[in-house]
């Protein structure tokens, strides 16, 4: 099993959650999260006042997935999420070692 | 007003009548007799002016106010707006009122006196002169319309300190400020006898004049001269340039400066939590605006309509013309820039509003609202000022830059609705020949000793509250926020 950490443009959260699920994702987490990466921050103007916003907003997804649908998970985000604008976002993939489904105890690839 | 014609008016009888066979043959030089009327159609008006007026204030200021300032100090702005307008509603009733407009005896050109204080001598039946001859206005219905001005000239200051100070001080200073400043202000501006009263003394004069009777003409003349210090200079003010706005912003800078800077000014963000709201509430000060500068009309006549026009075309001008100036300079067009722009419009049209044309507005509109632009944008740092709000670069500046325009744009050659001129033909409103250069001067006159009046004032009035309470409060409560420090809540539970 894989975790697949993702941090992508908030406002691409939604057509990337459908290309997940057409491909047989049937899980994530999604967490509003500020940060900052290449792109590091933005410039805001408010009158006279200019501020150096550094953290940027994101959106951070996690997904599970058996280790057979890692890559295709992993090559859907990166195609869907891309805008070729500084910005787009991070993707790290982890190794996982135990999956529980807690209504019915069970366990790895069958809990996911 | 009407208390003092009366009385002024009766002192002159006796001497009037006595020379009365002499001249009674000149058709023109018979005594001024004139008939008080009061019209439905002017109560109306300034009924819902004056709540207009309120509409600005609370929910218009506070919010526009509340919006540019952080999360944490959101309540600190609507409480001190809202506390501001009704400490200074109480304060009207019981002296405000008297010391702004009733007879100030010998410091008459500067401030009103006592004879008025809880509304002495005011019921349903006293009534007060509007701008037409003949023509008046239940004196209950100015009171309400001009406490609405004192309350919010004192809450529009609370910007340029805002974020860091203590509120029972802004109480004190509020009180203290209005008493000694806004009211002798308000009386300066605005304190005359009226069209008829007028109309009246200088019948009486001329009468005096043809019977020799030399007593009786310097007490006309002295009744024609009592009027405040700025209105006799000729100044114009429709609906209060000097009196709010200069004042409330020279008050501003003065507060900025004697408080300093917020802690983390230029270091840590300082973004307006909520622009929505600032919006709305930008949005309630132009519709609440109409109130302000066509209600100074005091009638619902055509500079009613007049005033409505520029009220509408200048602030469109200086939003549109700030919003471009940011556009080519800074890069966007801001919400907030075309909101400032509106709020500038709607300053610097104030003392125009019932003497220029509109065509004068937009222009006064246009150049208020890059002038401002620039002040806010780039003067303002260059001299590291914290005026939080921009109470000076708006109201201050936005005031100046009308007040002197007015002295322009009132000229009839540039579509202005001219001098009015209540003597020529006594009971017949006349307009007066332009002469540029007095009003210009009048006006350049009135701006300066607005700025030095208030600026001094205000600067003894924050250093004495200073001194005994504090102005400012502890550097944990300024990081906490006042709105939990201060009043023990929060804006947004979430």
């Amino acid at each position: 099993m894989k975790l697949i950490i993702a941090a992508i443009k908030p406002f691409k959260l939604e057509e990337v959650r459908e290309a997940l699920t057409t491909i047989g994702v049937r899980g994530m987490m999604v967490t509003e999260i500020k940060g900052f990466g290449m792109q590091s921050g933005h410039t805001e103007i408010y009158r006279g006042a200019e501020y150096a916003v550094n953290f940027v907003p994101k959106m951070r997804l996690e997904i599970v997935v058996t280790d057979a649908l890692a890559d295709q998970v992993v090559d859907t985000i990166t195609k869907t999420a891309r805008t070729n604008k500084i910005g787009d976002g991070k993707i790290f993939v982890l190794d996982v070692q135990q999956a529980v489904r807690v209504r019915t105890g069970e366990t790895n690839d069958d809990a996911l | 007003m009407m208390n003092r014609a009366k009385l002024a008016g009766l002192a002159a009888l006796p001497a009037l009548f006595a020379g009365l066979p002499v001249w009674a043959q000149d058709a023109a030089l018979v005594p001024y007799v004139y008939e008080k009327t009061v019209h439905g159609g002017d109560v109306a008006w300034m009924s819902i002016s004056t709540v207009l007026v309120l509409l600005m204030t609370v929910p218009g200021l506070a919010l526009f106010y509340g919006g540019l300032v952080r999360t944490k100090n959101m309540l600190s702005m609507l409480t001190q707006v809202f506390a501001i307008s009704a400490v200074v509603c109480i304060i009207w009733v019981t002296y405000g009122y008297s010391l702004a407009f009733s007879y100030g005896g010998s410091m008459d050109t500067y401030v009103g006196g006592f004879s008025k204080m809880f509304l002495a001598g005011v019921d349903a039946t006293t009534l007060v002169p509007t701008f037409t001859n003949g023509v008046w206005l239940p004196e209950y219905t100015f009171i309400a319309f001009q406490m609405t001005f004192a309350m919010i000239t004192p809450a529009l200051i609370v910007g340029a300190f805002a974020e860091r100070i203590k509120f029972s001080s802004l109480l004190v200073f509020s009180v203290l400020w209005v008493t000694f400043i806004y009211f002798p202000m308000a009386h300066m501006v605005w304190w005359w006898g009226g069209p008829d009263f007028l109309a009246e003394q200088q019948t009486a004069l001329l009468i005096a004049q043809a019977a020799g009777d030399a007593a009786a003409e310097a007490t006309a003349a002295a009744n024609l001269a009592a009027n405040g210090l700025l209105w006799n200079w000729g100044a114009l003010d429709f609906a209060g340039g000097t009196v709010v706005h200069i004042n409330a912003g020279v008050a501003g800078l003065v507060g900025c400066i004697v408080l300093g800077k917020r802690v983390g000014y230029g270091r840590e963000s300082m973004a307006p939590h909520s622009l929505t709201m600032t919006m709305i509430g930008g949005a309630l000060l132009w519709v609440g605006w109409f109130g302000f500068n066509a209600g100074s009309n005091l009638e619902s006549n055509a500079i009613t309509s007049l005033a409505i026009m520029n009220t509408f075309v200048a602030t469109a001008g200086a939003g549109v013309a700030w919003m471009f100036a940011e556009w080519a300079l800074k890069g966007k067009p801001s919400l907030l820039g075309l909101v400032s722009g509106v709020v500038t419009g709607l300053v610097a049209v104030t003392p125009a509003a019932g003497f220029a044309g509109p065509m004068g507005a937009l222009v006064l509109g246009i150049v208020a609202g890059v002038a401002c632009f620039f002040f806010v944008s780039y003067v303002k740092n260059m001299f590291k000022l914290d005026d939080s709000l921009d109470v000076f670069g708006i109201h201050g500046l936005g005031g100046i830059i009308g007040a002197i325009a007015t002295g322009i744009l009132v000229n009839p050659a540039l579509g202005g609705a001219g001098v009015p001129d209540y003597l020529s033909i006594p009971g017949t409103l006349q307009v007066a020949a332009y002469d540029g250069a007095f009003m210009v001067t009048a006006q350049i006159k009135a701006v300066l000793f607005t700025i030095a009046f208030s600026g001094i004032g205000a600067f003894i009035l924050f250093k004495l509250v200073d001194m005994t309470m504090g102005l400012r409060v502890k550097e944990e409560i300024e990081r906490e926020g006042l709105d939990v420090a201060e009043h023990g809540e929060r804006a947004y539970n979430m």
